[in-house]
Parts: structure tokens; C-alpha cells; sequence
């Protein structure tokens, strides 16, 4: 007979765990105990439990395994909440497990007791109370085995402190049956021979890849589709990545700060073969009108984002490689290199570039990186920082870029990377946040530093919520209500000033709170500081190192597809 | 697919847990999905429960409904009912207050005629039970708001519902 909690810490390791993200607290207290000492499993203390949930879910990202969370009950397990939301929606398996008061006590409205199950039921996978000693191991197997299968998620298992403590059997299973989850491992064949079919005939084709394909791995497999098809590729923002983007296939991100050559594809297309998609309303423009030329085939292991949002032809539920695999096998003779040749015309002709500046420009500082690392993983945090990354940033394939796509929340970028260095020690890891989000979760300086990591934190400071700032700038008559950082109470009431030589200082100041962290700094504001600046943080090997970038608040991401316009209605500058 | 709203039941097998009758009916409302009624109880398997939930709703959303209640982990098996001959009830408890003799003789006719049941009754009160479709049950309550205004009480259940063996009657 052992401990709930010494069965807790078994399953960790029979499920693989390296690494745990874990806060203590009083209805977890237990089971830190039990994991004292504990020289298997790698645990990491973040400063605040959403910060720690985004490194667990940026570990998840980049390593392609499962992250585990360990909170207390009550306000740790309702500081996870965003965090579990931002995994739901961009599918990334977590198991997080919550301690909670003793089952007596359940219901009294106990010190730090919430129902932490009812409050993330609609934002996560699964979630399920553990009601006794006897049903622990079973539920954890559990835990783990729907987190990373069919379409991955968040699962969250809510411990009472009793049956932490409780004793009980040893075993803990090998097998998994659960009546109300079967998650499909196949893919029908009648259908995949409709798609194939239509291939055939379609004249101009055109792959749509989401995150289905970076998340089940099908980067090689898609790459062949493309290259033996010839068919052009556009992707996501979840989707980037599927094959490399300095590939001649490669067209673009679709969607509202999407390409032109991407965007006009769609509209132009008269197949749409869309792999790992939900056609979320970022992506379609208005609806009525998306790729309204076309037939669309739709891939996705989820049967619930087939004909959610637009009605598509041939629906085929599947893992995405096993479906790319089966189209491989039945791929007809194509020959599309004309409408191939015109859609590389339009990349060719209405490039995403900025206006050039003598100063820093996102554009310039997200090339440099393009151009002098190999393969590092980039984080970004959401808004404006997040869309120019996307638009710049050259990947060769998966588990290379972690962005809240779905959420959109501020605040990921920076724990995520966190999490991405210790899952990938060899890897250089890059955060490129806006000034706003890296003070979501600036804490984590604490976090980074103590674990000796070696990030570098692009801060890019037009002190300005930037993206709320371009939305304001061009729809709402420059009416700049409460997105200005460098606001101070004596500030004029509706300035639209925005001007750093007259405004109030900028707070922080990143430099020096980076050393008050024991961290590194430095703050440029010319792409000839670029070569200084990265040296710099290359100096550190044991330390994050920010590097501020202060750009024009003025910089707006283009182009832009205006809400409710057609997909192909943009705004280029 | 028909974008015209019309009435359907759907059946389902769910883990009989604590939160599962939350989750689902969480599930409908987070998604904006109305439901007319829901109803759940154990089945010959204690470790099971299954519901009866009728909507009003179009083709595209209805699909939408099965597809997100089938990937919940909690639900066992969904059935549509919507093109298969089912029985369909529902009970329905009728007090009617302030009775003199020739109402009670009213009631008693109104039973006899509907195939209702009385089921119990003082000197003023009389208490009848309707176990009968859903819209069936509607006429009934509009009889006795008719026949007997501003002196009646009702409580119904919610529908059942089974798929039928041989016949088509509901």
C-alpha cells in the first residue's frame, strides 16, 4: 500500500515526465513532499501559476510531449485558467493537476476551495475530480492518454488533499479503455478517393495547412505532397512552418494580415484543399464570400471543425499524416505549374515589406535573426510584435514557432520560451514580445534567471498597445482611449501626441529591471546596434538577456483586411 | 442542408458522475444551443445515465450539436432520433383548485375522454396526471386554462424518449 501521493509521483514517471511545472500551496503541500528530494524528474518554480501553465504549454510546443502542471487549489488552480484556454484552443496536450480541499470539506466554501472542474469544463479537454484513493491511478492513465491523442488538449485532474494522503495499491495501469473516448485511428478511403478525384480535375488547387500538420508532425510527408503535386502551399498562422517557408510551393499566410499572393489565392482558387484548419473568423474575412470560386476539401481529426464555420465539400476526419500519407499513395498525374507560376507572381509583385526607416523596424530586426540563427525556436506574445513575426519569420518546420494563435494571449510569449529552453537545451530560444505583453508576465525574469537560462527577450517598445493603438488609428478617428503606456495622470486628456521626445518617460525602464534580476539588458534603437546588441546577449550564457527595441509607435502591421471586408479586399499600406 | 428550424430529440448515454449533467447542458449553453427540454436519470446500469434532450434547430447546427456532445469524454454513445420511428413521453401533473361538484364532474369527463388519470382529490381539489407526447400535453394544459382560468397549477417532466420495436405511434 502507498500513498495517493507516491502514486502521483509514480505515474510521472511511468508516463515519462522530465520536467514538472509545479507551485506549492496548501492542498498540494503533500505531494511536493513526496516529490522532495526527486531526482528523476526536473521541477521548475515559476513566479506566478498562468506563467507557469504558458512554460508547461511552450515545453508541450517545442518537444512535441506532454506538459505537466502541479498547482494548489483555489486561487493556483484559477490562475491556470488562461493558460488552459490558450492550450484548448491551439490544441497542445497538457495534464495539469490541481490539489483541492479534502473531500469532506468540498462544497463549504473551505479556505481556498474552488470547483476548479466546473469553472474550466467548456476550456479544456477533460476535466474530472478524483473521488477515490482507488480510482487515482486509473484516472491519471487516463489524463495522459487524452491529452496527447486524436486532437490534443488540456486535461485538468482536481485532487482533495484526503486522498493525496490516502493509502491504496501500487499498481498503476498499462492499458486505457475509456467507454466515451475513441479517438479515431483510421481514415476512410472513399473518401480520400473523392478528394483525389478532385484534384484531378481542379485546374487551380491550392493546400490551406493549419496547425493539424505541424501538430502530428506531417512536415516531411506534406512537403512531398506539395512537390509531387506542384501544387502552391499557404498556411496559418498555427499552420506556418508545415513546409519550409523558403520553399518555392510556400505562398504565404492567409488571413487578415495574410499575404496578397495568399489571400488572392483563396478567392481565385477553384479547389481548397484545407489539411488542420477550423477556418476561424481570422482567416475567412467575410464569409460569405471565402474562396467562393472554390470546392473545398477539408482534413481534420476533429469531426466538430468540419462545417462549423463554412460548409466544405469532401469532409475527412483524420490525423493529418496518416491522411497525407493515403493521398500520397493515390496521387493522380497534375500538371498546375501555370496557376502555380501565376500565384508566385502575385508573391513576387506584393512582397509584405515595411516602409523603410533610419530606425529599427520589426521587419528589420525579425530578418536579422532570419539571417544569423539556425533553426531557433521563436516565441512571440500577441498583437502587433506577434503578427510581424509571423509575416518575417523564415521556418524550416515544426515545433520551431509557439504563438497563442487561438486565445490570442498576452503574456504567453516569454514563459513559453521558458519552457521551450528546457525542453530544448541546444536550441537558441528567442521571445519577441510587444512592450505590454513582457509585463504580463515580467516576473518570470526571476524564473529564467534562477534556472540560468540563456533566452533572448526581444522587447519591441513603441510604448503603445500597439495593436489596439492601429484599430484606433484607422477605425476609431485616432481616439488613443487607454492603450498609450507613457500615460501619466497629468497627461492631456485625448492627446494623440504618441511623441517619446515630449511624452513622460517610459516605465519601466527594461534595462534596468533586467539587472534588478540579476538579467542583462540593452536597448537599441538602429539596425546597425542589431550585430552589438545580439553579441551582447550571446555573452550570456547563463542569463536572459533583454534586448529593448524601441520603434516608431506609428509602425502598423500591413497589409490588412478590415473586418467583414472579402478576404481579398486589403488595405496593402 | 436546411437552414429551417424544426423539432429533435436526441438521446444519450453519459458517465453517471457527479458534473456530468453540468457539462452537458454547459456544453449547449456555452455554444449558444437552446434546448427545449432535458431529461436524465440512471439506467439499468448504475454506472450509466441517459438523457432525452429535445431542441428546436436547424440541420448545420443540429450536426454541430451531435459532433461537440459525441468528443465530450463523459458521453458514452449519442443517438439522433430525428428520422427513426421512436416513442416519445412526457408527464405532466395538472391541479385544478376551487372545485365545485360540476367541475369535478368536468374533470372526471375530460379525463375519461383524453385518457388522463386522476390521481388523487379532496372536497375542492383534484389532481390529474398526463403522461402524453409534449405537444400533446400543450392541449392538455390549454384545455384547463380554458375550462377552468386562473385555477390551475402544472408541473411537467420533460420528454422521453425510445426507439419504437414495431410501430410508428409516439
Amino acid at each position: 500500500m502507498i500513498k495517493g501521493t507516491e502514486i502521483i509521483v509514480k505515474a510521472l514517471k511511468e508516463e515519462g515526465v522530465k520536467t514538472l511545472f509545479a507551485y506549492p500551496g496548501g492542498q498540494a503541500v503533500d505531494i511536493f513532499d513526496a516529490l522532495y528530494g526527486e531526482t528523476e524528474i526536473d521541477i521548475v518554480l515559476p513566479r506566478h501559476e498562468q506563467a507557469l501553465i504558458h512554460a508547461a504549454d511552450g515545453y508541450a510546443r517545442s518537444t512535441g510531449k506532454t506538459g505537466v502542471c502541479l498547482v494548489t487549489s483555489g486561487p493556483g488552480a484559477t490562475n491556470l485558467v488562461t493558460g488552459i484556454a490558450t492550450a484548448n484552443y491551439d490544441s497542445v496536450p497538457l495534464v495539469c493537476i490541481t490539489g483541492q480541499v479534502p473531500l469532506g470539506l468540498m462544497g463549504n466554501d473551505a479556505f481556498q476551495e474552488v470547483d476548479i472542474v466546473g469553472i474550466t469544463n467548456s476550456i479544456c479537454k477533460y476535466a474530472v475530480t478524483v473521488r477515490t484513493r482507488e480510482e487515482l491511478p486509473r484516472i491519471l492513465k487516463e489524463a495522459f492518454y487524452i491529452a496527447r491523442t486524436g486532437r490534443p488538449g488540456p486535461v485538468l485532474v482536481d485532487i482533495p488533499k484526503d486522498i493525496q494522503q490516502a493509502l491504496g495499491g501500487e499498481e498503476y495501469p498499462t492499458e486505457v479503455n475509456i467507454r466515451g473516448y475513441k479517438p479515431n485511428e483510421s481514415v476512410h478511403m472513399g473518401q480520400i478517393k473523392k478528394a483525389v478525384g478532385m484534384l484531378k480535375r481542379a485546374k487551380k488547387p491550392l493546400f490551406l495547412i493549419g496547425g493539424g500538420v505541424n501538430i502530428s508532425g506531417a512536415n516531411a510527408q506534406m512537403k512531398r505532397l506539395a512537390e509531387r503535386s506542384g501544387v502552391p502551399v499557404i498556411t496559418t498562422i498555427m499552420g506556418k512552418g508545415a513546409i519550409p517557408t523558403s520553399h518555392e510551393l510556400y505562398m504565404g499566410n492567409i488571413g487578415i494580415h495574410g499575404s496578397y499572393a495568399a489571400n488572392h489565392a483563396v478567392a481565385e482558387c477553384d479547389l481548397l484543399f484545407s489539411i488542420g484548419t477550423r477556418f476561424n473568423d481570422r482567416i475567412t474575412g467575410k464569409i460569405e464570400e471565402f474562396a467562393k470560386n472554390a470546392k473545398i476539401v477539408h482534413i481534420d481529426i476533429d469531426s466538430a471543425s468540419i462545417s462549423k464555420n463554412i460548409v466544405v465539400d469532401i469532409p475527412i476526419v483524420a490525423d493529418a499524416k496518416l491522411a497525407i500519407e493515403k493521398l500520397l499513395e493515390n496521387l493522380p498525374e497534375m500538371d498546375v505549374a501555370g496557376w502555380t507560376a501565376q500565384v508566385k507572381t502575385w508573391k513576387e509583385k506584393y512582397p509584405i515589406t515595411m516602409k523603410q526607416q533610419d530606425r529599427l523596424t520589426p521587419e528589420c530586426i525579425v530578418k536579422y535573426i532570419n539571417e544569423h540563427f539556425k533553426r531557433p525556436i521563436i516565441t512571440t506574445d500577441v498583437g502587433q510584435n506577434q503578427l510581424w513575426t509571423t509575416q518575417y519569420i523564415e521556418l524550416e518546420g515544426n515545433r520551431q514557432f509557439l504563438t497563442s494563435g487561438g486565445l490570442g494571449t498576452m503574456g504567453y510569449g516569454f514563459p513559453a520560451a521558458i519552457g521551450a529552453k528546457l525542453g530544448n537545451p541546444d536550441s537558441p530560444v528567442i521571445a519577441i514580445s510587444g512592450d505590454g505583453g513582457m509585463q504580463m508576465n515580467i516576473q518570470e525574469l526571476a524564473t529564467a534567471v534562477s534556472l540560468e537560462l540563456p533566452l533572448i527577450l526581444i522587447v519591441l517598445n513603441n510604448g503603445y498597445l500597439g495593436n489596439v493603438r492601429q484599430w484606433q488609428e484607422l477605425f476609431y478617428g485616432k481616439r488613443y482611449s487607454s492603450t498609450c503606456l507613457r500615460y501619466r495622470r497629468s497627461c492631456e486628456r485625448k492627446c494623440q501626441s504618441g511623441d517619446a521626445a515630449v511624452c513622460p518617460p517610459y516605465i519601466p525602464d527594461f534595462v534596468k529591471l533586467a539587472e534588478s534580476y540579476s538579467a542583462y539588458g540593452i536597448r537599441i534603437s538602429k539596425p546597425e546596434e542589431l550585430d552589438q546588441a545580439f553579441a551582447y546577449a550571446k555573452e550570456h550564457e547563463k542569463a536572459p538577456t533583454i534586448i529593448e527595441c524601441v520603434i516608431d509607435p506609428a509602425a502598423n502591421v500591413f497589409p490588412m483586411v478590415p473586418t467583414g471586408n472579402t478576404l481579398n479586399d486589403m488595405i496593402m499600406e | 442542408m436546411n437552414t429551417e428550424v424544426k423539432k429533435r430529440y436526441i438521446s444519450l448515454y453519459v458517465e453517471n458522475r457527479i458534473g456530468v449533467l453540468a457539462k452537458i447542458s454547459g456544453l449547449l449553453a456555452g455554444k449558444s444551443y437552446n434546448m427545449d427540454t432535458l431529461t436524465v436519470g440512471e439506467t439499468e446500469d448504475p454506472t450509466v445515465s441517459r438523457m432525452t434532450i429535445g431542441l428546436t434547430i436547424d440541420d448545420i447546427t443540429f450536426e454541430q450539436v451531435k459532433k461537440q456532445l459525441n468528443r465530450c469524454v463523459v458521453v458514452i454513445k449519442v443517438m439522433d432520433f430525428s428520422d427513426i420511428p421512436i416513442h416519445k413521453k412526457e408527464l405532466l401533473f395538472i391541479k385544478v383548485s376551487g372545485c365545485g361538484e360540476k367541475d369535478k364532474a368536468e374533470i372526471f369527463r375530460i379525463a375519461q375522454a383524453f385518457g388522463l388519470e386522476v390521481i388523487d382529490y379532496d372536497k375542492k381539489r383534484v389532481l390529474v396526471q398526463c403522461v402524453k407526447t409534449e405537444s400533446a400535453n400543450n392541449d392538455m394544459i390549454h384545455l384547463f386554462n380554458k375550462t377552468f382560468p386562473s385555477r390551475i397549477e402544472t408541473v411537467r417532466g420533460g420528454s422521453v424518449a425510445i426507439e419504437a420495436i414495431s410501430t410508428r405511434e409516439q
